[in-house]
């Protein structure tokens, strides 16, 4: 019992934790991105997609992860260069996701894939509790696994990390040190948007494998807010998408058991529990030093610098 | 020979009238390429979405139709925005409303036309703004990002109403659809010219007249603007910063419900899933496309109301999915970015000159 709910956890909260380490990319160089819902729908379908016609879940993969990274360099163009207003391109992206992958995915709705299957570790998958949920999955959850680790020892311990890091807190004097704000900030908003889409493509590969018009159904957004709640690090990411990997799981299972509630008042669990994490994580920000990127959202123009 | 972007010291008005004009224009011929490349004539369908919505009487009334709840909800995104308040959750206010008015149409037990439509009216305005109303409190209390909160209610208010419908609600002679039972001929808004044209039209129209003055003409107008455009100076002129956050909120949030009440009682006459099919997001891009103005938002949502009676007709015609529409919303706020740009900068080719 245990066991099915903490697998059911983890596959629930992978697409999450792709999403928002996506997002921790784009936001630690400075760039909000409202767009990672649809671009999660992005990557979803070219998952599929890519999937379906070639027969080859890793092709599949590498589609999502090419497709949104595209669609991500239209939010890098605009708040970049142009140096438009993030939130209403990011909004306008989230729009054009969903719009998008609406008119391209009417062929494959109804179609089938093999997805993603998996692979029990030798020996680990045998611990008991844990082993299957964490030791007996599919490749995308151990890369996840491999994701949070790999991005911290980038922020925190790389030089590039380091030039982001100054990127997205004080533009002006990374500018000064000779770092190209305009070339981290642009990079930091394609691959953090790939990663995204990887994680739509966990959705449309891994957990129901068939394409159905918007089927993120607002996982982008609690990405968002993840994000916050995270403190922009990658491991009190994983911490936040597996609680609500958990809720969802538990959703499914009073759902699946059946009771008295309504399935209607359980599906709105998880919406409720962001905005509750939201603002315990807004109120744990401001009593302690704040962890946010102190250039969050403003643009970098050289010339109004002080 | 370089080229510079330079700032320019004043935009001028033909710049700004051109820029979203142009806008709309490159975004419907690259919405083209997508149509040519998911199989469709794209000429075909922007001929088809004129003749549908702007080609007969009946297309003229069906557009206007289509243009009341936006111009209600696009009311309230732009009053929010007004004081760089973000509501994304007018979608959500918007069932919110239609469910305070259809309460009342359908178990409070009044029956006099009048008394009916004004409390409906009221019912609407106070569930949608205290729907909005509490992202406005967790804004205003502690900072909470009400770009997040406002649209997690989106999905609240929506398996809310699905809760309702198919649930307490639920009309016993219904065959077990999720509906509610109908209104009765009292709770019902007037239709024109024997077309679905309703008074909801009239009522929006006024209440965008109404925010103009409220905006242009009132203490508590010049107050959101200048909150929104510095609030630190406000503060210093003394003006309460602090709940007012949660009161444009609320007020944005009302004003989108009232669309919900529109929709209910000027077309649908019960509540349904899907009296909304994504008004409330059409909403924030007309916002920004009326660039904060009322009458802007009037002149937006008649556009935006052409597309949406026209993408109707390529559903039917082509299975053409109605969520192209957003693409092409996202297209159009895209290159309007991208104009403003070229508002605040100009490119400028430099010859012969070399920088340190």
């Amino acid at each position: 019992m245990v066991e099915i709910l903490l697998d059911a956890t983890v596959r629930a909260g992978t697409p999450i934790l792709f999403a928002t380490l996506g997002a921790i990319l784009n936001e630690r160089a400075g760039i909000i991105n409202l767009g990672i819902e649809g671009l999660m729908l992005i990557g979803a379908l070219a998952g599929f997609a890519g999937t379906f016609y070639s027969g080859s879940v890793f092709i599949g993969v590498l589609c999502a992860f090419v497709a949104a990274f595209v669609a991500g360099s239209i939010h890098a163009f605009i708040t970049v260069p142009l140096r438009g207003n993030q939130i209403v391109s990011g909004l306008a992206l989230t729009m054009f996701g969903i719009g998008v992958t609406a008119l391209f995915g009417r062929g494959m709705v109804g179609e089938t894939i093999v997805g993603l299957e998996r692979i029990a570790l030798p020996g680990l998958s045998l611990l008991p509790v844990i082993g299957r949920p964490l030791f007996e999955q599919d490749i995308l959850i151990y890369t996840s696994f491999i994701l949070v680790f790999l991005i911290w020892f980038f922020l925190y311990r790389t030089r590039v990390g380091l030039n982001l890091r100054t990127v997205g807190e004080n533009p002006a004097a990374a500018d000064t040190c000779g770092i190209s704000v305009s070339l981290y900030r642009f990079l930091a908003v394609t691959s953090g948007a790939g990663l995204v889409g990887v994680g739509g493509a966990y959705l449309s590969l891994a957990m129901t494998p068939m394409w159905i018009e918007n089927m993120s159904a607002g996982r982008g957004w609690i990405a968002v807010a993840l994000v916050i709640f995270s403190g922009w690090s990658s491991h009190r990411a994983m911490f936040g998408a597996y609680l609500f990997g958990g809720i969802t799981a538990m959703q499914l299972r009073f759902q699946a058991i059946g009771t008295d509630i309504s399935t209607h008042i359980l599906q709105m669990l998880p919406y409720i529990f962001t905005i509750l994490l939201l603002v315990f994580s807004t109120i744990r920000l401001q009593k302690g030093a704040s962890q946010q990127p102190q250039g969050l959202g403003l643009p970098y123009d050289r010339e109004d610098r002080k | 020979m370089k080229l510079v972007i330079e700032r320019r010291d004043t935009s001028s008005a033909l710049v700004r009238f051109l820029a979203p004009v142009a806008s709309i224009a490159v975004a419907l011929a690259f919405a083209g390429f997508l149509l040519l490349a998911a199989g469709i004539n794209p000429l075909e369908a922007y001929r088809e979405i004129l003749i549908e919505a702007v080609g007969s009487i009946y297309g003229i009334s069906e557009t206007l139709v289509k243009a009341t709840p936006l111009i209600l909800a696009g009311l309230g995104v732009s009053l929010a925005f007004r004081m760089q308040i973000w509501n994304i959750g007018a979608e959500g206010q918007i069932y919110i409303g239609a469910m305070g008015a259809t309460w009342v149409a359908l178990f409070s037990g009044l029956e006099n036309h009048w008394v009916l439509m004004i409390t409906m009216f009221s019912a609407a305005f106070i569930c949608g703004g205290l729907w909005a109303g509490i992202a406005g409190f967790l804004r205003a209390r502690w900072n909470v990002n009400e770009v997040i909160v406002t649209l997690m209610m989106n999905y609240i208010a929506i398996l809310l109403i699905n809760f309702l419908v198919y649930g307490p609600w639920r009309d016993p002679q219904s065959f077990n659809f999720p509906l509610t039972a109908q209104f009765a001929d009292a709770a019902r808004f007037a239709n024109f010219f024997d077309t679905r044209l309703h008074s909801g039209f009239f009522l929006a129209l006024a209440l965008a007249l109404f925010l103009y003055l409220f905006m242009e003409r009132t203490v508590w107008g010049y107050q959101i603007k200048v909150i929104g455009s510095n609030a630190q100076a406000a503060r210093y002129a003394g003006m309460r910063t602090g709940y007012a956050v949660f009161w444009v909120l609320f007020l944005s949030g009302a004003i989108a419900g009232v669309a919900g009440f529109s929709e209910v009682a000027g077309l649908q006459y019960r509540l349904q899933h899907g009296i909304s099919p994504g008004y409330g997001y059409t909403a924030i891009i007309i916002a920004w496309l009326a660039r904060r103005s009322a009458i802007g938002v009037v002149i937006v949502s008649l556009l935006m109301g052409i597309l949406l009676v026209g993408g109707d007709s390529l559903q039917m015609l082509w299975q053409l999915p109605i969520a192209f529409v957003y693409a092409f919303q996202g297209l159009i706020l895209f290159f309007l970015l991208g104009s403003d740009f070229f508002i605040q900068y100009r490119l400028k080719l430099i010859r012969g000159i070399r920088y340190g």
